[in-house]
């Protein structure tokens, strides 16, 4: 045991020297973290901000008036008025304005004799995503300046039923908040695997694990010099990210970092042991690399419900999802940073982590032997 | 374990045979091979790249799964124990995997570690490897900044940080300066001698065979002798000759002898013709067509090569049908010849007969001199040989005769070019023939004749006569719709120099034509190439291989950048030439010319 443990040792400096001697090593283990951080954390936003908005009043007055000013007092966008619609529409098209309110000439007679008046939306629909946005806090604009009105004209007057609209935990409603969290998933997964794969690939080109194999070091010694350095690695990353997260972009964090630690933890090593069941398939870095992006890397990205809600993905990719480790860390994470400590949410999604852990670690340690063929 | 009495010897292959299956097809690298090494013997795995050199050391290591037959090291079953095979071996792979990221130091300790080295014992025997190798004075250097003989050595080392008692060194020496060369021989000698070990080593290169104790000599798979290098050697006693002729070249003579009955083996070898007759047959100037002046026979004492070449030829004969790769083994190589007319014609240099120039010419990377005020003229028609190590200078030279590297000081005349300002024009006259098959693999053998016939601009009817031409006179047309990847070494040499040829150069470049390819794949590939330069084209080879400079007509020897001599092989050899050694082999001339340099402060 003891010269097992030695032969060890030896494997595990042998990697820390090459880790830090290496910097592609480093890069992928916290450049590449630190860019998407800040990709994510300033550039990526889902939330409208400013929206450019052109608003078309063919008939002004009081009450059309506190409907702009209404407008004017959200953060969401930034109206523009326009004398008719065919001008705005030529705002539109040359892509000033992202998006037209149109209050018809009757507007105000309209309201004032059924309490409701219909207002003219058109968004852009190429980008779908944003004109859904777009149109939601425009009925969300409409809809509350519609109740204060009520409230002001008393009751009578006022709609049958208020919608209070209320977010829960993330209450400022701001993308950032769920967006960085789930990012310690990525950041881990290219660690975890794609590094990994790298790392034992570029052994293989270098006929260094051909060496190595004809040595006393036994297959487990050979492939837990890989696992620790690159967990170490790994919670490296999940640390730097959370740090960053909560101090740079104020993301709160709700949850406690013991169950925090744990999930990473589980997930790590289903990160890893894909990325070395993924050397055991591919014997050069471009393979390596190619594989590890493809299976681990864009899944983790696309299926985790890190920037896609899966539950609005057709069935047979919700299914598929289900196979996608980072899908159930995703939510652990999103639990923790925007609600807390929800164990109906953890317990299943942590327990899902272990089975996949102890299948991809499992078959990688199947696959792995001591031999060329 | 074993019944018998006598102890088992350290390694034992019975019936051993192995096949790779690769993309639906079957390869056999080895096939019934029953041979044996013992222990303080060197016992040398002699053949050439195919041979099923490096197979035969994986199973012996244990890193294949044995097939068929068994496989025993000093009695123990590699099959049923590779662990416990291997508790008795130390393995060196073909590049052995040194982590280039780690000093000397550190690579030697993992060793160490990984081979449980006691601590107490690791002193002494780091200063013993240390010193045998030479290293001491670069522990704290990475590997990585070894040269190419210094990483032999210390891989060599971390193989033996614990002493193994059967040692398995897969071609330890490619590529290796002549120097480190003989170091690493004489540790191994060493090793054997004071420790007893029994030391499998394997090589393409047929005068390391000289210096085993046993030889196995394996030819596509099988194991075709296994012998006393010794008395392998002197079946050729009396057989060897050097022939020259005044008013004959030794390329027309060469050609000449070459068909002659009775004649195994004639090569170039520095000004003569070195003839192997068949046993029992006399050589005498009667069996050739008359010659103008009279033929000087001259008895030299046999090389290796000559019986194995022997033994080659008589497997080809017996075997009839049975190498693919040498189909045609008695077509007249006229391949030059078609090309040769046009060849000459077209090549009037304007730099009168040099073809190539280089003066002072020198490359530098950053604070590394790669290049080093190299200087060199070739004239047209002639074979010009760079000889030198790994990392001597010699591919960057090669890089920018072609234009693909420009020079940092010097000058550089190719085809009357000067490649400053017109390296695209001197690129139309040259063909270039790349160490490694650097074709398209997933091609086949007339699309990658297409190919290269459309980047050199042929236009059709021409083209498609060149296209016709190559599958003819290379012998390709049998397997001209054979994905290239699947053809054999000497196919794939063949196509590539076709390829090279397509647009007929006036300048042919090859780099390491023949490393690693068998002596008869050789043959048959310097006989095109000598008859290339018969008709006029000038050929530039780069080499690290002793045996290859002897075909040139000049060469210039580099080491570290440098051109440490130039001239014809005897010249050189007459260089280092005195009583102590009254036949230098070039090898004993490029050492002492390597001793003779300056060293660079910090090799």
């Amino acid at each position: 045991m003891s010269a097992s443990l030695e032969r060890l040792a030896g494997l595990l400096r042998k990697e820390a020297l090459q880790i830090v001697r290496d910097p592609s090593a480093l890069a992928i283990a916290f450049l590449l973290p630190a860019m998407l951080l800040v990709l994510f954390g300033y550039g990526v936003t889902l939330d409208p901000h400013d929206v450019p908005l052109a608003v078309v009043v063919e008939r002004p007055d009081a009450v059309t008036a506190s409907f702009v000013a209404q407008l004017r007092g959200t953060p969401y966008f930034t109206p523009e008025s326009f004398a008719t619609i065919q001008s705005a529409d030529r705002a539109f098209d040359s892509r000033r304005v992202s998006g037209i309110v149109w209050l018809r000439e009757d507007f105000t007679r309209r309201l004032i004799s059924s309490g409701a008046a219909p207002i003219g939306v058109f968004v852009n629909g190429v980008d779908a995503n944003t004109a859904r946005l777009i149109e939601g806090y425009l009925q969300q604009v409409w809809a509350s300046w519609l109740a204060a009105r009520g409230r002001s004209l008393g009751s009578a007057r006022g709609l049958p039923i208020e919608v209070e609209p209320r977010v829960r935990f993330n209450p400022a409603v701001s993308s950032r908040d769920y967006l960085v969290p789930g990012l310690i998933a990525i950041v881990m997964t290219l660690t975890g695997a794609l590094l990994t794969a790298l790392v034992i690939a570029r052994e293989w080109e270098r006929g260094t694990l051909e060496a190595l194999m004809a040595t006393r070091a036994s297959i487990r010694e050979i492939l837990l010099a890989k696992l620790i350095p690159y967990f170490v690695l790994g919670m490296g990353g999940m640390v730097a990210t959370l740090v960053l997260a909560v101090t740079l972009f104020g993301v709160p964090f709700r949850g406690s970092l013991l169950v925090l630690t744990g999930a990473s933890a589980l997930f790590l090593l289903a990160a890893l042991g894909m990325g070395l069941l993924i050397s055991s398939v591919a014997r050069n870095q471009f393979v390596a690399g190619q594989i590890a992006v493809i299976v681990t890397f864009l899944p983790a990205f696309i299926l985790s419900g890190f920037v896609f809600d899966i539950g609005s993905m057709p069935w047979a990719i919700r299914l598929l999802t289900h196979i996608v480790a980072a899908r159930y860390f995703v939510a652990i994470l999103q639990s923790e940073f925007l609600a807390g400590d929800v164990w109906s949410v953890i317990v299943p999604n942590a327990a899902a982590l272990a089975v996949l852990a102890a299948i991809f670690v499992g078959a990688a340690r199947l696959r792995a032997r001591k031999r060329l063929d | 374990m074993s019944p018998e009495s006598e102890p088992p010897p350290a390694l034992r292959l019975e019936k051993v045979a192995h096949v790779f299956e690769a993309g639906g097809r079957t390869l056999t690298a080895l096939e019934g091979v029953t041979a044996r090494g013992e222990r303080g013997a060197v016992t040398g795995v002699i053949g050439p790249d195919g041979a099923g050199k490096t197979t035969l050391m994986r199973l012996a290591a244990g890193l294949l799964r044995l097939q068929s037959g068994r496989l025993e090291v000093f009695g123990v079953d590699v099959a049923r124990d590779p662990d416990g095979a291997r508790a008795h071996l130390g393995y060196m792979p073909q590049r052995f995997g040194l982590y280039e990221d780690l000093t000397v130091r550190e690579n030697l300790d993992l060793y160490a570690r990984l081979q449980n080295v006691a601590p107490a014992e690791r002193e002494a025997r780091d200063r013993e490897l240390l010193h045998m190798t030479g290293l001491a004075p670069f522990l704290d250097r990475l590997a990585g900044r070894l040269s190419g003989g210094m990483k032999q050595k210390l891989g060599l080392a971390c193989t033996l940080v614990r002493v193994p008692r059967i040692l398995l060194l897969d071609e330890p020496t490619v590529g290796v300066d002549p120097m480190s060369r003989r170091e690493l021989w004489e540790i191994v000698d060493h090793l054997v001698r004071a420790e007893q070990l029994a030391v499998i080593l394997s090589t393409a290169y047929l005068d390391e065979a000289e210096r085993c104790q046993h030889v196995l000599l394996l030819h596509q798979g099988h194991l075709v002798g296994a012998t006393d290098p010794a008395r392998f050697t002197a079946a050729a006693n009396g057989r060897s000759f050097h022939v020259s002729t005044p008013g004959l070249g030794k390329r027309q003579l060469q050609e000449r002898i070459a068909g002659v009955p009775g004649v195994v083996d004639a090569t170039i070898q520095g000004a003569f013709v070195r003839v192997v007759t068949e046993p029992g047959v006399q050589f005498s100037s009667t069996a050739l067509p008359p010659l103008s002046g009279p033929l000087h026979i001259v008895p030299v004492p046999p090389r290796f090569e000559d019986s194995f070449v022997t033994v080659l030829k008589s497997i080809r004969a017996s075997a009839g049908s049975q190498p693919v790769e040498h189909a045609h083994p008695d077509v007249p190589v006229r391949a030059a010849q078609t090309t040769v007319h046009t060849a000459a014609r077209t090549t009037v240099s304007p730099g009168g007969d040099a073809v190539i120039l280089a003066e002072q010419l020198t490359r530098r990377f950053g604070a590394f001199v790669a290049v080093d005020a190299v200087s060199f003229t070739v004239r047209r028609g002639e074979i010009f040989g760079l000889l030198g190590a790994n990392g001597a200078g010699k591919s960057t030279t090669f890089r920018m005769l072609c234009g693909l590297l420009p020079a940092s000081a010097g000058k550089l005349r190719v085809a009357g070019y000067d490649l400053r300002r017109a390296a695209a024009s001197a690129r139309g006259r040259i063909g270039y023939m790349a160490q490694k098959f650097s074709l398209y693999g997933d091609l086949s053998v007339v699309e990658n004749l297409r190919f290269f016939a459309s980047a050199y601009r042929l236009a059709e009817p021409r083209r498609r006569a060149r296209i016709a031409w190559a599958l003819e006179e290379f012998n390709l047309a049998t397997r001209s719709q054979d994905v290239s990847r699947e053809l054999p070494l000497g196919f794939k040499q063949r196509l590539g120099l076709a390829c090279a040829l397509m647009h007929e150069p006036d300048i042919l470049f090859l780099d390491e034509p023949t490393s690693g390819v068998d002596p008869l794949a050789r043959r048959e590939f310097w006989r095109r190439i000598n008859s290339l330069a018969e008709s006029g084209v000038t050929v530039l080879v780069t080499t690290h291989f002793m045996e290859e400079a002897e075909y040139c007509d000049r060469l210039a020897i580099l080491a570290q950048g440098r051109v440490l001599a130039t001239g014809d092989a005897e010249h050189i050899k007459d260089r280092v030439r005195s009583a102590a050694l009254p036949q230098p082999t070039m090898e004993d001339a490029f050492i002492a010319l390597l001793q003779a340099a300056p060293q660079p402060s910090a090799a």
